[in-house]
């Protein structure tokens, strides 16, 4: 038995630790506030001290309230499951969700109708751009894959989360890292790396945040009563720690001066422009793929109530893909000043890339061997199955799209953005609402969902809403790909540049209206949570297969 | 040691290196002792309940 038990009316360690943090923190941010002449700084110094303050206020509370069911735990009672951090963050997954999309439907229509811009600063699209993709990547997604993660890792090691309110210091910084990033892009402040937008005091407290995300995760695998770590912890680990490495290495700047929201990158040009495709690409890589692949290897054998198909493809499937994934950035900066052999490798790593891609999706398809049934049944695992089927056919189109031909085609045109958004919306998201209609039942102790129904129709709207994206988005950049060079008799370009944007605003508007088709399934998926969080349940007319529940309990 | 040899480093040993430790991943996932090990592990999502 390893589990700690908390003597009465003690404060545990780690709220000693963290509540002492967030009062220097208090302090500095209030000071920073005091001193700073940039408007920016200052806006965010307020923020951080009024977010530091209600976290002592936090701990305080949380300690008076709970110190007696703290102490009365005894050591041969079942594992009493850290969930309530995994609530948070499915509620926090759907709300940034939603957030995420419709920033993402708008500026869509930005871009058919330049007029909403409305030729003010804060909402054109130069802003809202990088708050849609970090808001749904990193507020979205990175939700999904805490709450997710911090349920995984406990069930399969059936251990508790280690620490009383480090987990919660892991969610409540990260939303706050969510707030500060997002109001600094409305603000104009950005580092101007994609994906990458948050200035450095941003990165710094995120730093911190992830290192104790990470802690908290080995905290849990130390503690375990399984000895074999299940495949789905190998990915979540490497999501983890190399999030942590490609974070830190793309974000060595130097700020202007302490009080400054202002910083410079140390690296200058072509190194830069690699050091940020290295981090970019693997973003990709490992918080986008890797940490789905732990839900896919979690949630998807659950879900069919099958083990995973080939345990030995997967950690040939896990290994594999670490190691090549890392390579794979060059491929982003074709024909530029980057030495061409380190082009020609970032092609063929991504290429290779097929191999442990097309494995991993063959082993979260045929999980489903015997109980292919189901899909007919249970629009949850229908939304699991597609997503992995999307998995597979955007790192088909990837690699080809690496391939120096190719790229020379489809490069900087919304090709790219229609495959962005095949893997994003097909494969991501859905395996994330996947999850999460797994998911509220398990944690708020409910025997089934609100409505299937809605599944479904959640699951058809927005599957037309991404057949719509992806279909436009391929023809229009087929086309701006096309007429950028496009020679007349004379070798002169036939088209300016006006001449194909222009030519692609009917497929802005197809693309826009997809994107709609999308938002409008998250507010269904939205209703039916809520409702089912609540307790109730739709009668429906098809009888449909009942859900597997597990109890909250482990009981052993 | 300039730029290439650094280069011609990378492109050799870096081709050896992934190549071993390709072999080795396979190895430890097809390993015979290791069967019972995997057959276990991949019931533990549905064992918990």
């Amino acid at each position: 038995m390893t589990r700690e038990t908390t003597a009465k009316a003690k404060m545990p360690l780690d709220g000693w630790v963290i509540a002492a943090a967030l009062v220097i923190g208090t302090f500095y941010a209030t000071l920073t506030a005091a001193r700073t002449e940039d408007p920016v700084m200052s806006v965010h110094a307020y923020i951080f001290a009024g977010a530091f303050l209600l976290g002592i206020f936090g701990i305080i509370k949380a300690y008076f309230d709970t110190s007696e069911s703290l102490a009365t735990q005894s050591a041969d009672a079942p594992i009493e499951y850290d969930l309530k951090v995994v609530k948070a963050g499915v509620i926090a997954s759907v709300f940034w969700g939603i957030a995420g999309f419709v920033a993402g439907d708008t500026i869509a229509f930005q871009l058919a109708y330049p007029d909403l811009n409305f030729d003010t600063s804060f909402i054109n699209f130069g802003r809202l751009r990088p708050l849609h993709t970090s808001a749904v990547i990193f507020a979205f997604g990175g939700n999904v894959l805490l709450a997710t993660s911090f349920y995984v890792v406990q069930r399969t090691c059936k251990a508790r989360l280690p620490g009383v309110f480090s987990s919660w210091f892991v969610f409540w910084g990260y939303q706050l890292f969510i707030v500060v990033a997002a109001t600094g892009y409305l603000m104009g402040a950005t580092q101007g790396k994609e994906y990458a937008e948050p200035e450095w005091y941003a990165d710094i407290w995120l730093t911190i945040v992830w290192v104790v995300y990470l802690l908290v995760f080995l905290g849990t695998l130390w503690k375990r009563r399984e000895p074999h770590i299940y495949v789905a912890n190998w990915f979540y680990l490497a999501f983890i720690a190399t999030v942590a490495m490609l974070h830190i290495v793309n974000n060595l700047t130097v700020p202007v001066s302490w009080t400054s929201s202002k910083s410079y990158i140390l690296f200058a040009g072509v190194q830069d422009a690699l050091t940020q495709w290295w981090y970019g690409h693997n973003a990709v890589g490992f918080f986008l793929t890797a940490g789905f692949l732990a839900i896919m290897y979690y949630f998807v054998p659950k879900r069919a109530n099958r083990p995973v198909y080939s345990y030995r493809l997967s950690i040939v499937h896990f290994w594999s893909l670490i190691f090549m994934y890392i390579w794979a950035g060059p491929h982003h900066l074709h024909y530029t000043a980057l030495p061409d052999w380190a082009q020609t490798l970032g092609m063929t790593f991504s290429i290779m890339l097929w191999m442990p891609s097309w494995g991993g999706m063959i082993n979260g398809l045929m999980t489903l061997s015997g109980a292919w049934d189901k899909l007919r049944t249970d629009p949850v695992l229908r939304m699991l199955v597609v997503s992995i089927a999307f998995y597979g056919m955007s790192t088909f189109e990837g690699p080809v799209m690496s391939i120096k031909a190719v790229n020379s085609l489809s490069h900087y045109t919304d090709w790219t953005v229609g495959h962005v958004h095949s893997g994003a919306l097909g494969w991501v998201a859905y395996v994330s609402f996947g999850a999460l209609y797994c998911l509220v039942p398990w944690l708020w102790n409910r025997t089934q969902l609100y409505s299937l129904k809605l599944v479904s129709y959640h699951f058809w709207i927005s599957t037309f809403g991404i057949l719509l994206y992806i279909t436009s988005m391929w023809v229009s950049g087929i086309l701006q790909g096309l007429m950028w060079r496009a020679y007349d008799d004379l070798g002169f370009l036939e088209y300016s540049f006006v001449e194909t944007v222009e030519a692609m605003n009917p497929f802005y508007w197809i693309r826009a209206i997809g994107g709609a088709f999308f938002v409008i399934g998250s507010l269904i998926m939205a209703y039916n949570l809520w409702r089912t969080a609540r307790g109730d349940v739709r009668t429906e007319s098809r009888s449909l297969a009942p859900e597997a529940v597990p109890s909250p309990v482990a009981a052993e | 040691m300039d730029y290439n040899d650094i280069s011609t480093f990378s492109q050799t040993w870096g081709l050896v290196y992934l190549v071993v430790m390709f072999l080795g991943g396979v190895a430890y996932a097809l390993w015979p002792k290791n069967k019972s090990k995997f057959d276990h592990a991949a019931q533990i999502p549905l064992e918990d309940d």
